[in-house]
């Protein structure tokens, strides 16, 4: 899918427009040393793309001749990851400041546990600098900022830390001022792994003012902190883009999902939508003994919905299906008064009242034995569960059920739902055809 | 021949059909058996899927993937969707095809997670800040659910945006029968590479909308969700970001013919028009077949498009009625919009709000 690469590589990965920082800013020094890093990996510019976002280190890939991508504040890496796993071939630098590592840190967290392979580079000056000076997740303890005038109550991130302990393959910290820090960025491109540099710089509008700080308040702060700088994790965990295109490889080319027709071969007396709701529990086999009907709708010339309803614990409660068997399209799928109900549990009649209490006396309900106890005005009869062989278990109840009640309503014939069953081709295809017949015995 | 089938699997092979290549999404019901079958079928194609840690990175990765050359799906529900917000505002000025299915559900919040609504329609219009144009499309049948995601990925192709499939529970869960010989399959535009020379964006004609740029081609590509000029470089010109907004607004409202689409059953002599879209319309069709078996005369209106409004077709559906019932589930989103068309008709609004579907007898006992 991808096209035949020719690199052109450039003396310069600049172009003449000049920075707009403030005098002083790290920005300056870290995108000087991006530009010796592109230079150093020599690539074609149309294979790297800068991905920026909000802040002042999102106006970066601006001054660069790459492709680019300017997105929303702290969403960088996800751009960066959609990227990525659509052209691995690509190199995907991200250029972030400490503020879109706060608000994306979720972001960032997961970045690193896939180990997708983008270069993050973390431009560190601790404070907001484009919005005025607030504090952000990396402002150290103690620091005066413009939203913590009295010096800040909070921890600061590890963001080095943070992605090591996850997955991340490289990890460095340090600061713009840093000699090898183009030779650092190369390699994190290079490593073809998540990749984060974290690099610490002065931002001379707020937080230089604010603190008194110099290049030498860096180094005082990592050591207050306990932090270590230089190259702090390396670790070979597989390239997300890379592993999914392997892990998926024996999946190419298999056929799409297409529609699945199903032939008549039986007939139905129905002339008028028959209206069906079978009311179980949990675990009881309800909506998948409902589809094998539903099934046996259309393999008897019929059209058939089937709607259910369940709990958000799937596991627990009541299972629901409502089924609609029609001679022509069923646009209203909803059964507000059901021609029959088949009552399996008591947590199923309990989600039912409604249309037990809207059925007539023409309207029938079958009922296990242990729910025959029902208020309505439709006929009750109960369903004799002495003919469903032990064998089968409880799991065979709800088609037994059905067989049972079909036999009674007669709207469509039961050898439909025994075809509908043999179509299943699955494990449970004899058991169900089993229960079926012993219903009809 | 017919099929049992569910609108998250019609959605599905109408996005695969329409030669999606990437999806990304992340849990919520009743979207989530759309990400589920993605993540199987996608493989299959060289595509990606992938679930992303949360909404925001679902339709990040997106973006991000179409202007690598992805064409991209997404899938969510209402709280979902809150989350899509800002990205889709970067979708519409970076000019981003991109597909985004919203399976509603009953709202606000987590509202009724398994219960139906139709109350995100104003939302998916003006959902995100600026309001700028999107497109809408809302299918009312598990074939439509096929059919209107094939023309979904045209249209953002076509028009360089984002186009929501606006779905519903009942639609997505609901299994159902299908004419399988009677799917609509409308033709879906391949994408058609911009030629390095030119540059990525261009304002005029304002209407006009040139093919994608993308990544790792033969030329540079600058992307930004910033007010940008032409090559992509952020701009504050009152001039240039004049053009880009009235670009973004003229692609969309001035080829509204174009996205239009609606299916009249106009019946000469109706006094009552009904109008209804997505689920609701299913039962709209239903008492339209009990109403004129009973041998009285109504007119009904489905709107496959919501967004841009129809303005045409509904002006056509109004012009002999003398009155309206819009039916939704909500409390009457859609129906502003009928008010602001109907030049002196009486506009009844049809709602329910309690997770249950308007049943045809609503409708039956609307006409007049």
């Amino acid at each position: 899918m991808n096209p035949p690469t020719t690199v052109t590589a450039l003396s310069t990965y600049r172009n003449q427009t000049p920075y707009p920082f403030c005098p002083g800013c790290g920005h300056h020094a870290i995108l000087d040393r991006l530009n010796e890093a592109l230079n150093d990996l020599h690539i074609d510019p149309n294979k790297v793309v800068l991905v920026s976002d909000i802040g002042c280190s999102g106006l970066s890939d601006q001054y660069f001749v790459t492709s680019a991508f300017h997105g929303l504040h702290g969403r960088s890496i996800t751009y960066a990851t959609g990227i990525k796993l659509q052209r691995p071939d690509l190199k995907v630098i991200v250029v972030m400041g400490d503020g879109g590592t706060g608000i994306g840190g979720a972001h960032l967290l997961n970045a690193a546990r896939r180990n997708i392979g983008l270069t993050v580079l973390v431009f560190n000056n601790f404070n907001f600098g484009m919005t005025g000076g607030q504090h952000s997740t990396t402002t150290p303890s103690g620091a005066f900022t413009s939203t913590t005038p009295g010096g800040n109550l909070e921890r600061p991130l590890d963001v080095c830390a943070t992605v090591a302990a996850n997955g991340a393959g490289y990890v460095w910290r340090g600061t713009s001022f840093d000699k090898d820090l183009s030779a650092r960025i190369a390699e994190a491109v290079r490593s073809d792994s998540f990749a984060l540099l974290d690099i610490w710089e002065l931002c001379t509008a707020y937080f230089v003012p604010n603190n008194q700080a110099s290049k030498k308040t860096l180094t005082t702060i990592l050591d207050g902190l306990g932090l270590k700088a230089g190259l702090l994790h390396r670790a070979e965990y597989p390239e997300y883009a890379a592993a999914y295109r392997k892990a998926t490889l024996p999946q190419r080319g298999l056929s799409l999902p297409a529609p699945r027709p199903i032939s008549p071969v039986f007939e139905s007396p129905l002339t008028r939508p028959f209206r069906l709701v079978v009311a179980g529990a949990a675990g009881g086999k309800v909506k998948s003994a409902a589809r094998l009907l539903g099934e046996a709708a259309l393999l008897s010339g019929l059209w058939a919905a089937q709607r259910d309803d369940y709990p958000i614990t799937v596991m627990t409660g009541h299972s629901i299906a409502e089924i609609v068997l029609s001679p022509r399209e069923i646009d209203y799928t909803a059964i507000d008064r059901p021609d029959a109900m088949i009552l399996l549990s008591r947590e199923g009649v309990a989600k039912v009242g409604a249309q037990l209490a809207a059925m007539r006396p023409e309207d029938r309900v079958f009922a296990l034995p242990e729910v025959a106890d029902v208020r309505t005005s439709a006929a009750v009869s109960v369903i004799d569960l002495a003919r469903l062989p032990g064998s089968l278990g409880k799991g065979s109840t709800a088609l037994y059920s059905i067989a049972w009640a079909l036999k009674e309503l007669g709207v469509l014939p039961i050898e439909a739902l025994l075809a509908a069953t043999a179509r299943q081709g699955s494990q449970y295809a004899e058991k169900n055809a089993e229960a079926i017949r012993a219903a009809n015995a | 021949m017919r099929e049992f089938t569910d609108g998250s699997s019609a959605i599905v092979r109408g996005a695969l059909d329409a030669g999606c290549t990437f999806f990304a999404g992340y849990p919520i019901t009743p979207a989530s058996p759309i990400l589920m079958q993605m993540m199987s079928e996608l493989p299959k194609v060289d595509g990606v899927a992938v679930q992303g840690e949360d909404e925001i990175a679902s339709i990040g990765m997106c973006i991000g993937a179409t202007l690598a050359g992805a064409r991209a799906m997404t899938a969510t529900s209402g709280p979902g969707l809150s989350l899509y917000s800002e990205n889709i505002g970067l979708a519409i000025i970076g000019e981003v095809p991109l597909v985004i299915v919203d399976v509603q559900r009953l709202g606000p919040a987590t509202g009724g997670a398994t219960t139906v609504g139709q109350g995100d329609v104003q939302f998916a219009r003006w959902g995100t800040a600026g309001g700028y144009p999107i497109i809408a499309l809302a299918p009312s049948s598990v074939s439509e659910c096929y059919s209107l995601t094939r023309r979904a990925f045209d249209l953002a192709e076509r028009f360089r945006c984002p186009v929501f499939l606006l779905t519903d529970k009942e639609l997505n869960m609901t299994t159902n029968t299908v004419e399988v010989d009677e799917y609509d399959k409308p033709a879906v535009r391949a994408r058609t590479a911009l030629p390095s020379s030119e540059p990525p964006y261009r304002y005029l004609p304002a209407a006009d909308v040139p093919s994608l740029a993308q990544y790792g081609g033969p030329g540079v590509v600058r992307f930004t969700g910033s007010t940008h000029d032409e090559r992509g470089l952020i701009t504050k010109t009152p001039a240039k970001v004049a053009q880009l907004n009235e670009h973004l607004r003229a692609k969309i409202e001035d080829n509204a013919a174009e996205i239009e689409l609606v299916v009249k059953d106009l019946q000469a002599g109706a006094s009552t028009l009904f109008v209804s879209y997505g689920v609701t319309a299913g039962a709209m069709r239903e008492a339209v077949t009990r109403i004129r078996a009973a041998g009285k005369a109504v007119s009904a209106l489905t709107l496959q498009s919501l967004w841009p409004v129809p303005e045409a077709a509904i002006g056509e559906a109004l012009a002999s009625v003398r009155r309206v019932v819009v039916a939704e589930l909500n409390h009457g989103q859609y129906r502003r919009e009928i008010e602001r068309l109907a030049r002196g008709a009486e506009v009844v609004g049809l709602h329910r709000v309690d997770g249950e579907l308007i049943a045809p007898e609503a409708f039956m006992e609307s006409v007049r």
